[in-house]
């Protein structure tokens, strides 16, 4: 036990490299979570854009937000596809067999993801800066942003290890993601809500995305966060325990 | 009581209403070649998984190198490895790389030439650094064995190994088991195929309905059955043997 517990986090090291690997020799994963989310921005940049009234000076600064929480979503919707494998292949078996943490295989997946999805975020921002996103925010407002989108990657990485774990086909494992992909749209990311009828309204004003992306655009362009930073820190911290909560029963259940 | 690997008693295991193991008594000898016999679905898996510590069982007592598995499970992953049903490798790791994952997992000094000289000694050097995915299933099944020899276990479960495998992979798998053996680690395999007890088993045990309905070596196996008789019969070749023949002619030129 005490042995197991020593090397818990040189275990999980060497399951984040092997998860690493996964992704860097998958193209599919590189385009989807990556590619795409660019492939939106331009999209949205240059062709919608400058038919879209959100009252700031460059589109891209008002979209970007939205497109990092896309590519998120899409990149935990890979989460649970590896960790479905992982569990259908027999490689948990074996890592359950052997005198390592039960946890650690389930913990290097959460890892991973965390550190796939602050890669792709941060080649998007590299793209937005070329495109001429500008911002004026300081470092503790980017460590804030930082830290929201590490919390919203998490409150999703553990939806999809509820997904991964308890998933019947390949096929099926990712579909939890796509409802999560298309949040993004009903809400403030691409356009102002006030345009929208007042059903449709009254629920992008009050899902989780909305007060996501507002605290975002509010620190990258230096302005007061007001209450809004509170829902989308309750938002996350929220879904995060409870899919926490749930995903480590299915996988005591499963493994 | 030392000089046993595995001793399990009334062992009892159901999935909701289905009685998969009804009373399953078991003892394997240390360094001996354990062979569980039974069809399939006879529940040769589930006292795997059992004494590999990933099931817990609902009844029975079962200890593994003098550790009790559902007390001790830490300890029995120490001293066993698994090589489950399925080839539990990683199919977009290279086989180099697997075998450097595990050696690291089992927290090896040098876990690149523990690599090394596992790839040299399974035949795999050639194809050390290409993705398991384009591994035929006999170098698979021979990955998945090296990779469960690393941290050199006491007791090495290996469940129907040679399932799905052609003839020649199955005599290769059938050669590092003896090898084993010879090197004083304890082997627990489960198969469906008779021959392949009969070829490494220094003790048999069919599992039939819940039970071990038989036990003991092949000899006291056979003395079961009526004395054979004397009969004369014209030998045929098997198609295996003909086909082993044909192969290995091949090879040879």
């Amino acid at each position: 036990m005490e042995a197991t517990r020593q090397h818990f986090s040189s275990d999980i090291g060497v399951m984040l490299g092997r998860s690493m690997r996964h992704i860097l020799r998958s193209m599919d994963t590189i385009i989807t979570v990556t590619i795409m989310p660019i492939a939106f921005m331009l999209l949205f940049v240059y062709v919608f854009g400058g038919a879209i009234q959100t009252g700031t000076d460059h589109y891209v600064n008002y979209l970007l937000p939205g497109i990092l929480l896309i590519a998120i979503a899409s990149g935990t919707s890979y989460t649970a596809y590896r960790l479905f494998m992982d569990v259908q292949r027999g490689i948990f078996e074996r890592f359950h067999s052997m005198p390592i943490a039960r946890s650690a295989a389930l913990w290097g997946h959460v890892l991973t993801s965390l550190v796939s999805n602050a890669i792709s975020v941060v080649i998007i921002i590299l793209v937005a800066l070329i495109m001429g996103f500008r911002s004026s925010a300081g470092v503790l407002s980017w460590l804030a942003v930082a830290g929201i989108l590490a919390l919203f990657t998490l409150a999703l990485t553990w939806i999809a290890a509820i997904a991964g774990l308890s998933a019947k086909s390949a096929d099926g494992v990712s579909a939890f993601s796509y409802p999560i992909i298309f949040l993004p749209f009903i809400s403030s990311a691409f356009v102002p809500t006030e345009s929208m009828p007042s059903g449709v309204r009254a629920f992008a004003e009050n899902q989780p995305v909305t007060s996501i992306v507002e605290t975002i655009r509010a620190l990258l362009s230096d302005q007061p966060v007001g209450h809004d930073i509170w829902v989308a820190l309750a938002w996350c911290a929220g879904i995060m325990l409870a899919a926490y909560i749930f995903a480590m029963r299915v996988y005591k259940k499963r493994t | 009581m030392q000089d046993k690997a595995i001793q399990v008693k009334g062992l009892q295991k159901s999935y909701k209403q289905l009685h998969v193991l009804k009373g399953v008594d078991i003892e394997v000898e240390k360094g001996s070649i354990f062979a569980l016999l039974g069809s399939n679905g006879a529940g040769k898996t589930t006292i795997v998984k059992i004494l590999a510590t990933l099931l817990k069982p609902d009844g029975g007592t079962a200890t593994v190198n003098g550790f009790d598995v559902a007390a001790m499970p830490d300890s029995v992953r120490q001293s066993i490895s698994l090589t489950g049903q399925f080839a539990a490798v990683d199919e977009i790791l290279t086989g180099r790389e697997n075998l450097i994952m595990i050696a690291k997992l089992r927290h090896l000094t040098n876990p690149r030439q523990v690599a090394d000289d596992l790839l040299n000694r399974f035949g795999l050097t050639d194809a050390a650094d290409r993705r398991v995915a384009t591994y035929s299933g006999g170098m698979r099944r021979r990955l998945d064995i090296a990779m469960s020899l690393i941290g050199k276990p006491q007791l090495i479960f290996l469940d129907e190994p040679t399932t799905g495998l052609d003839p020649e992979a199955r005599i290769e798998v059938w050669k590092i088991v003896k090898e084993l053996a010879e090197g004083g680690t304890t082997v627990f395999l489960t198969t469906q195929y008779l021959e392949e007890a009969e070829q490494l088993a220094d003790q048999i045990a069919i599992l039939h309905e819940g039970r071990i309905i038989a036990g003991g070596t092949l000899a006291e196996l056979k003395k079961l059955f009526p004395p054979a008789k004397v009969e004369y019969v014209e030998k045929q070749p098997t198609l295996e043997e003909i086909f082993l023949a044909i192969v290995g002619k091949k090879e040879e030129k």
